[in-house]
């Protein structure tokens, strides 16, 4: 029962949210000074030309108006069209996020690969200079700027030893795989297409890993500080009197107990690197979502900016949505006093 | 008795910051924790560098010099040159003035801002608060860095308004903070005694609520630095924040991307300056998160 009320009380904030985002873009791009119909024609179309556009568009209608039909399209789906590409937005934005997802799901599986490890020894050895080294690699994680890392990695990785490529989602001689799932390395497996896959692969690391490596120090922090208080609970007591190994208390007894708040943070970690993916696409030329937007605020291209935006927080919510009913399930506590 | 006081009662150190705030105190712990001296001596080093910037430079950091182009560091030129032959490591000490202040100006106006704001939101309450609230809820729904950069671009490409943006956008994070103090404080008994004195609004926020509500308020302030900054200089990076020639670490980082592969020492300076600096500003707020609020400790 309590898992269906909080299903509905989220769908309901889901609404608030798009709504909320639909209005602020909305009320940015229209702060811009340019006139986007001036910027549609071209600098060398006739006033009659631009006005025309301009009917077209209905930016000549009141603003209200305008936000009315906006509400209205995005409740059918309809983004509006990207005054760059003049496609709909929603097209360009079904193309490029299967690899912003590809590349945010790999990042994450790499900073949780090592974060949660880095986590638990530096809570079992606290105050030790490991735990010093981790804690300062945690902060230091949050302090780089991804787009130089990115440019770091390159230089060595593509640059100096020519082991992988610095840019782009597949070779370009190889056809990138018929789009079933839209994720490459998925993609080239189902069709047994090992030379695409290993492109693919080899593609993504680098992006994955600068992506990552900001996300490393967030898990690797909860999971420290997670743990630090699993191991001051009296089951710990018992298991260690019992005679239980320090690490078969350490694995088995605290660090599942820890894992449990952790979701939560490394759930949202996924909605930070969906969109915290836009540096990093720029600097690798990743063919995703985020280079879309840049790309677009580069040139005023609003409609494509509030697509984003939107599609973006709708994915954040889902996402909170999924990790908070995960959540619910694997701690039974938590339904009960909800 | 002993024993069941001890149960009850919370343990020394979660008392200790309440019953010794002196300056003193917060200083012994400070000195005890390693990470948080080394954070307030990079800050300390970095401020040094803003100050005394035209002592520390050894060229005029916008001098263009065609005949020396994109050279690598040498004793001449510590950090190399650029691509029109200015001097990198005299364009990093003086692009620690763009920087830095970046950071402390957004820090400023979104805290000053969101703290009036949060304050006077909690201690009015009712339908006032919940509409300031449901407003920042959707500010905060935004993606950031999405909304950042949304508005930076709608002001127009300039150092300036990419300040303002990002102050902007950091607001609703204070105002939430603050509201939460304002909540607790406004049913103090100093506060009550005020208002039956007669004391106003205005009065009872900006004496009573905002001085008690400041200690979360400055760790927020001071953990936010490093982000701002790193933020400031993605702008910069994407071509929203500082213009040519004005010597800021996120852009120049972004024209030296055109010569990573050959001349790594344009972009590797300068993003290792953000780099220091963010962690510094990070360590510091961090430590006197911990020495303010020990239960958040390692969080």
């Amino acid at each position: 029962m309590a898992f269906l009320r909080m299903i509905k009380k989220r769908l309901l904030g889901l609404l608030l949210v798009v709504l909320g985002v639909s209005f602020i873009t909305f009320a940015i791009s229209h702060l811009i000074p340019g006139d986007p119909a001036r910027l549609i024609a071209g600098d060398k179309a006739s006033e009659e030309i631009v006005q025309n556009i301009r009917e077209q568009l209905g930016l000549n209608q009141p603003l209200y108006i305008q936000y009315g039909t906006y509400l209205k399209g995005l409740a059918t789906g309809d983004l509006g069209t990207s005054i760059r590409t003049t496609r709909p937005v929603l097209e360009d934005l079904k193309a490029f996020f299967p690899a912003t997802l590809e590349l945010s799901l790999v990042a994450l599986l790499f900073a949780s690969a090592l974060g949660i490890p880095l986590g638990v020894i530096s809570a079992v050895y606290k105050d030790k200079p490991i735990d010093q080294v981790v804690r300062t690699l945690a902060v230091t994680g949050i302090s780089t700027p991804a787009f130089w890392l990115g440019l770091g990695v390159i230089v060595v990785f593509y640059g100096k030893l020519g082991l992988l490529p610095g840019g782009g989602r597949i070779d370009e001689g190889l056809t990138p795989p018929a789009a079933m799932t839209g994720f490459y390395l998925i993609d080239t497996l189902l069709q047994g297409d090992k030379a695409a896959f290993v492109s693919a692969l080899k593609h993504i690391l680098l992006p994955a890993f600068t992506l990552g490596f900001v996300h490393l120090g967030v898990v690797a922090r909860q999971i420290r500080s997670a743990m630090l208080e699993q191991l001051q609970e009296d089951y710990i007591r018992t298991a260690k009197a019992n005679g239980t190994s320090k690490w078969g208390v350490i694995l088995h007894h605290a660090l599942p107990n820890a894992l449990i708040p952790s979701v939560t943070v490394i759930g949202l970690a996924l909605g930070d690197l969906l969109y915290g993916a836009v540096l990093t696409e720029t600097v690798f030329a990743w063919p995703g979502m985020g280079a879309y937007v840049v790309n677009s605020i580069q040139a005023l291209d609003f409609p494509a900016v509030m697509g984003f935006a939107v599609v973006v927080s709708f994915a954040y919510v889902i996402v909170n949505l999924i990790v908070d009913m995960l959540y619910m399930l694997i701690d039974p506590r938590i339904s009960e006093v909800s | 008795m002993n024993a069941m006081t001890e149960q009850t009662l919370p343990t020394a150190p979660d008392i200790q910051p309440a019953a010794a705030s002196g300056l003193g105190y917060f200083f012994y712990k400070v000195k005890k924790s390693p990470l948080t001296v080394a954070g307030l001596f990079i800050i300390l080093f970095m401020l040094a560098m803003m100050l005394f910037a035209p002592w520390l430079a050894t060229h005029d950091p916008n001098a263009i010099d065609l005949m020396y182009r994109l050279l690598p560091p040498s004793a001449e030129h510590w950090f190399g040159t650029d691509e029109v032959g200015r001097d990198i490591y005299s364009r990093i000490i003086f692009g620690s003035r763009q920087s830095i202040s970046v950071g402390l100006f957004v820090v400023a106006v979104s805290g000053v801002i969101g703290a009036l704001i949060g304050c006077f939101s909690g201690v009015v309450g009712g339908r006032t608060d919940r509409v300031i609230m449901r407003l920042m809820d959707v500010m905060l729904s935004v993606p950031s860095l999405v909304l950042t950069m949304a508005l930076a671009a709608a002001l127009g490409a300039s150092l300036f308004n990419a300040m303002l943006a990002i102050a902007v956008v950091r607001i609703p994070y204070y105002v939430r903070l603050a509201r939460g103090q304002a909540l607790g404080i406004r049913e103090m008994g100093y506060v009550k005694a005020a208002r039956t004195f007669g004391a106003s609004r205005w009065h009872i926020v900006s004496w009573h609520v905002i001085r008690n509500a400041l200690p979360p308020l400055i760790v927020q302030a001071t953990l936010d630095i490093g982000g701002t900054i790193l933020m400031a200089a993605a702008l910069g990076f994407i071509g929203l924040g500082a213009q040519q020639p004005t010597a800021e670490w996120g852009a120049m980082v972004a024209t030296g991307r055109n010569y990573v592969l050959d001349q790594w020492w344009y972009s590797g300076f300068p993003g290792l300056a953000i780099l220091i600096t963010a962690t510094g500003f990070n360590l510091f707020g961090d430590g006197i998160r911990d020495i303010l609020d020990p239960k958040q400790k390692g969080k």
